[in-house]
């Protein structure tokens, strides 16, 4: 049985088994969503949106979609991977389950709990059915997989007018108790009018076996209300992940996702803005460093429908061995959406001879007063600045490591938590080999 | 101190030094002019160590040593220093950073303890003084939308952090106007001493006013065709290369 045979075999008995009344809004959603996932199943290269990311081997493999969760974790297995130098609230799960005993959650000012308790709760019922699945829908086909399982994840409700006041980080970790697992997580993060709130999230493979993550987030942003999303990727060789990303903006809100790419075998990120008011405006910042076969692809959208909105993209690549990057990015600014300024920046640097980046700008106006502009760059190493910092005494491969951290420094400035930023430049410096002896 | 012997380099199978011959002792300051292709800024280089240059004959020896194998870093460590012509813009790497990595790069290679964040500071305000350059001005990326003068007033500032046995020059003038000339030229004679040696390239005397040479050295197609004393420089500022040619 392929793989998605058995994934559609086994929804209903996930259904059944399930936490939900049967009647509930979510349960059709539900049905709806694997009924699209039967149709389309996984899609391949022939589809255009996947051209350079081939799903093949990868779903060849026998994933367990429940997995056993028998493994106890404790704090000292998982600590490495948590920002310990910052007061966090902290959401926990562990092979998909909810880790109460380790996670730090909130109902006071603002709700930073979990997805199953959102759908099943009356209190949240109004939250779910106004945002669950209503922009990840009909997307395509992995995101309707995840939606027909989805069962958990973070819910993240911050009341209008509240500034959450430290960092929420959502992690999630595989301890590796079969030997392929399968995981879904869904994260549903709803940004009251002028409230705030930054999130950090990570997916973590503890083992040396196989995990593929499809994770979904819906991130709805309200009026003048901030936003900022870190996902770092730093996880295993075994481990793959194909993440989806929605943003939905309203008027005078400010929104941003930064995607740090370091790690596992296969990355597919989908990041998806939609405008829906006036005076928006979006960034998307994202650096991958990749290694030996490692894949990542960063697939991006930004659609423009309201006038006076911009869009800020700069995202970088830097490829070593054999390892491969995509980057699509797509900028529609629709006929309405007048006085658009969007902006994107695509960066390139190959090390060796076996790397390859496909880049793709793709740029739709259909309004005539827009700024818009694209740059993309695929390039090597720049000889004579190697020179000459050797010829001030600094080693060849220092020399080295040190440019590239010079090029992908700007996106790390995008950094607003100090922490964060610190840690994030380690895992660059490490990720490059360099041992830089002062911080950027 | 330094000792060109028969020097052969070429790039692309095209043969740009054919023969160099040169010595230099501690405590001396050579310049060396010529006309536009005859070969100072390949010279420079090869004593450097870019690999770009394919040395076929001959050697560069420092202080008995003979340098062909060593990397550029290696014979930095060893006191090379090469004020380039054209510094290379490093974005992200502040003029502070770049420094502090150099110097103690250069500490490790020869077996030294880091040098202290504290007497790095203090080590760098005094020379940045020096150079009379702006504090503000050592948070910027290196050399990124600097003046040529600026470039150049960089470029020894770090040879002041460096303290190289050997500096070269290579067209340090270019792009100065005459205060920053000075001040540059001012830097260097701070900087010299009986124990370090300095080479000067140059298109012009006028440089040399200021920083004042032992010896002039004339290349012309890749060799040495006329030393003299400082007063070669003078005369070739009359009189063009036209006539040793």
């Amino acid at each position: 049985m392929d793989l998605k045979e058995k994934l559609v075999s086994s929804f209903l008995a996930f259904e059944n088994k399930g936490i939900l009344d049967l009647d509930s809004n979510v349960h059709s959603i539900r049905s709806k969503a694997i009924q699209n996932f039967e149709r389309d199943g996984f899609p391949t290269k022939k589809d255009e949106e996947w051209k350079y990311t081939s799903l093949r081997s990868l779903v060849k493999n026998d994933f367990s979609l429940f997995p056993k969760t028998e493994k106890t974790v404790g704090f000292k297995n998982i600590k490495e991977y948590l920002m310990n130098d910052i007061e966090s609230y902290t959401l926990i799960f562990i092979d998909g389950v909810f880790s109460s005993f380790l996670s730090d959650t909130t109902h006071d000012d603002c709700d930073v709990c979990v997805l199953s308790s959102a759908l099943t709760r009356p209190k949240y019922k109004m939250v779910v059915d106004n945002y669950f699945n209503t922009i990840a829908k009909d997307n395509n086909s992995l995101t309707e997989l995840n939606t027909a399982f989805s069962v958990e994840g973070a819910f993240i409700n911050i009341p209008k007018n509240t500034i959450v006041p430290k960092p929420i980080q959502i992690l999630n970790f595989s301890t590796g108790s079969e030997k392929e697992v399968m995981l879904q997580p869904r994260n549903l993060v709803v940004v009251g009018e002028n409230s705030h709130v930054q999130i950090i999230e990570r997916h973590q493979n503890l083992s040396k076996n196989t995990v593929l993550t499809n994770a979904v987030t819906e991130i709805f942003v309200h009026k003048r209300a901030i936003a900022d999303y870190y996902k770092i990727q730093d996880d295993t060789e075994n481990s793959s992940l194909i993440d989806s990303t929605f943003v939905s903006q309203k008027q005078q809100s400010v929104a941003s996702v930064n995607t740090y790419s370091f790690g596992g075998k296969l990355t597919r990120n989908n990041l998806e803005f939609y405008h829906e008011g006036e005076h928006i405006t979006s960034h998307l910042n994202g650096i991958s460093i990749l290694h030996d076969k490692q894949h990542v692809d960063n697939h991006t959208l930004v659609n423009h429908k309201y006038p006076n909105c911009e869009s800020h993209e700069l995202y970088k690549g830097i490829y070593s061995d054999k390892s491969t990057g995509v980057f699509n990015g797509k900028v529609i600014v629709q006929q309405e959406a007048q006085k658009t300024n969007a902006f994107q920046q695509n960066n390139n640097i190959i090390i060796d001879d076996g790397a390859t980046i496909n880049a793709k700008p793709q740029l739709e106006i259909f309004a005539d007063d827009v700024k818009c502009s694209h740059g993309c760059t695929i390039g090597q190493l720049d000889e004579s600045a190697l020179f000459y910092m050797q010829s001030r005494g600094i080693p060849k491969k220092e020399a080295k490591g040190l440019l590239l951290f010079a090029f992908g420094n700007d996106v790390v400035e995008k950094i607003k938590i100090p922490q964060l930023k610190t840690r994030i430049t380690k895992l660059i410096a490490k990720n490059l080999d360099v041992d830089l002896g002062f911080e950027l | 101190m330094l000792k060109v012997k028969n020097i052969h380099a070429s790039i692309n199978d095209k043969e740009i030094l054919n023969g160099i011959n040169l010595e230099v002792k501690a405590g001396e300051v050579h310049a060396i002019m010529g006309p536009n292709g005859s070969g100072k800024s390949t010279l420079s280089a090869v004593i450097a160590g870019k690999e770009e240059f394919e040395v076929t004959e001959g050697s560069v020896i420092l202080n008995g040593e003979d340098l062909d194998e060593l990397a550029p870093e290696e014979r930095a460590h060893k006191g090379v220093f090469l004020s380039f012509q054209y510094p290379v813009e490093i974005p992200g790497v502040t003029v502070t950073n770049f420094i502090k990595t150099a110097i103690n790069e250069t500490r490790k290679a020869r077996g030294e303890e880091e040098l202290p964040a504290k007497d790095m500071l203090k080590l760098i305000r005094e020379k940045a003084d020096l150079l009379e350059i702006d504090r503000k001005f050592l948070s910027r990326s290196l050399n990124e939308g600097f003046s040529g003068g600026e470039k150049k007033r960089n470029e020894i500032f770090q040879m002041a952090m460096l303290e190289p046995k050997l500096a070269i020059l290579d067209e340090t003038d270019s792009g100065l106007d005459i205060d920053a000339l000075k001040i540059v030229a001012n830097g260097v004679n701070k900087l010299k001493s009986k124990d370090n040696a300095v080479i000067v390239i140059t298109h012009y005397q006028r440089l040399l006013d200021y920083i004042v040479p032992d010896f002039v050295h004339v290349l012309y197609n890749g060799k040495i065709v006329k030393s003299g004393g400082k007063e070669l420089a003078l005369e070739l500022e009359a009189k063009g290369y036209d006539w040793l040619k």
